[in-house]
């Protein structure tokens, strides 16, 4: 019974994918279009553009700038939420210039970026990673300490709570969710950035081969990189999914509990 | 009173609103006057980051000149008219996958895989295809906004009340008036929502476009200040990108509160 519900999930979830995978493969079968060349080519190129020397010059590189500036971007919002949250003074005087900087498309950062720290070189990237998703974790943290529990707060102050343990137990934790909210949006930007970052000047890295594939008119390698840079956004959102899920079980908790499911 | 009383002390300040938006333009205005001490002091480099009142004087001499308001006029065009484009076809889409069970199963893995497929990854297969046309821009701007609305509206039409949806299927209402009657008030604030989601990403995809494919607009000009070695018209732009894009937030809001004014949860709210 189980195995049989567990099959026709499986089923309904892969039906649509398969048809629309079928459909570019048929539709482009015996493509002589210059733009759209057979499903079948571009697989055939995938193994050889991407697991040779380029996962090593180009894809590690890429992924170690994502992950250096977002989890930088991480720990910078985070503190400066906290501080900004918990004073009411400091929100007063820094929220019309946040209002200000998180409005600002953050790919338009690359340019000023390059005036101090060059195009190539992985210090720009990296700070232009960091810059462009602080601003979301930023605000959602200083709206999630914002929203504490009022009662929470009493609660530990009444226990002589130390403060690492106030901060570690009942503000951190209680701002969770919603920090967890900006996270995920900073990821789609540290994506979008760590893309934009590479493809300036001279460079190397995952977005800068694929336009290097593009300006060079190697078709269906360029299809075969925007499949990885594809995979790569689903693969960070499954990851971030699955952490989140962890790390916010109790609150998933709370809330069902709230809902008397 | 006295517990009220009580309550102001310490960490739970009320600050007046007159008292907040003076602490706000305090808090800008020493911004504003540290980007014109440091370059001027030499703490930093004035090549790359000029003192505030030279990048205000650029602006300045921005706002006067013709080639300037071109650009502002291509990118607010770009951006209305993808993220118009964006909200068609996510509300359109979201109320026919929502309200067929059998279309929302099939597409649930469908979507969960495309949506956060960087829209970047598109730009060279738009490049070869439209070259430097704003059609590139359109696209980019389209497949990023339209999730954000998709995704919304999908909610919103999960979450209409199947009391209702009986009911008005008893009196046998047609399926456009259940639709226009029973789903489209409750989803209604889940749409607003992905609006104005919607209107931040349209834009910046838009300016995206233009600074890294050469879309005629404020991103090119950009780029192309950036590069002439143009620092203050540099940061006037980025100034003015980030200005509309404090617009673009403020006029979600404006239309998120204006049209859910008459919607039931507010109204209780308020009561």
């Amino acid at each position: 019974m189980t195995v049989l519900t567990f099959g026709r999930r499986l089923l309904t979830a892969l039906a649509l994918p398969l048809v629309l995978l079928t459909i570019w493969w048929v539709l482009t079968a015996n493509s002589t279009s210059f733009f759209w060349p057979p499903l079948s080519t571009i697989l055939r190129t995938f193994p050889e553009t991407w697991f040779g020397d380029r996962i090593t010059t180009d894809v590690l590189p890429s992924l170690a700038r994502l992950c250096t500036g977002y989890l930088l971007a991480l720990v910078l919002g985070i503190a400066g939420g906290v501080a900004i949250g918990l004073s009411p003074l400091l929100r007063a005087l820094t929220e019309p210039s946040l209002e200000f900087f998180r409005a600002i498309p953050p790919p338009v950062l690359v340019p000023v970026i390059a005036l101090f720290a060059g195009y190539t070189g992985s210090l720009s990237k990296i700070i232009t990673i960091t810059i462009g998703c602080v601003w979301p974790i930023l605000l959602n943290t200083v709206e999630g300490v914002r929203a504490v529990d009022e009662v929470l707060l009493d609660t530990a102050r009444c226990y002589h709570l130390r403060w690492r343990s106030k901060l570690v137990h009942v503000i951190l934790r209680g701002a969770s969710p919603q920090i967890a909210a900006g996270a995920r949006q900073a990821l789609s930007i540290a994506v979008i950035l760590m893309v934009i970052s590479e493809l300036f000047g001279a460079n190397h890295g995952l977005g800068a081969s694929v336009v290097q594939f593009q300006r060079s008119f190697a078709i269906p390698q360029m299809w075969t990189g925007i499949i990885v840079l594809g995979l790569l956004g689903v693969a960070l959102s499954a990851i971030f999914r699955i952490v989140e899920h962890f790390a916010l079980a109790w609150y998933r908790g709370v809330r069902d509990a709230d809902r008397g499911v | 009173m006295t517990v009220q009383a009580g309550l102001s002390e310490g960490r739970h300040i009320r600050l007046l609103p007159f008292r907040q938006v003076g602490l706000g333009l305090l808090g800008s205005v020493g911004i504003i006057a540290l980007l014109e001490v440091l370059p001027r002091t030499g703490a930093v480099d004035r090549r790359y980051l000029p003192p505030a009142s030279s990048m205000a004087a650029s602006l300045g001499g921005l706002l006067g000149e013709a080639d300037f308001w071109t650009a502002a006029g291509q990118t607010i065009r770009g951006w209305a008219f993808g993220l118009g484009l964006a909200m068609l076809l996510g509300v359109v889409g979201g109320v026919l996958i929502g309200s067929v069970p059998l279309l929302r199963v099939l597409t649930a893995s469908t979507i969960e895989f495309l949506r956060p497929i960087p829209s970047v990854a598109l730009i060279p297969l738009v490049v070869l295809i439209f070259g430097s046309r704003p059609q590139s821009a359109l696209i980019l701007v389209v497949y990023a906004a339209t999730w954000q609305v998709l995704l919304q509206v999908l909610y919103g039409v999960l979450d209409v009340d199947p009391v209702a949806r009986d009911t008005a299927r008893s009196f046998r209402f047609s399926r456009w008036s259940i639709v226009r009657t029973v789903v489209w008030p409750t989803a209604l604030p889940y749409v607003v929502t992905g609006f104005r989601l919607a209107a931040a990403v349209s834009l910046i995809l838009e300016v995206t476009a233009e600074l890294v494919i050469g879309v005629p607009g404020l991103g090119r000009s950009i780029g192309v200040a950036q590069s002439s070695g143009a620092v203050e018209e540099t940061y006037a732009l980025v100034i003015v990108v980030g200005l509309i894009g404090v617009a673009v937030n403020l006029a979600a809001r404006a239309v998120e509160r204006r049209v859910l004014r008459w919607h039931p949860s507010v109204r209780r709210e308020e009561a």
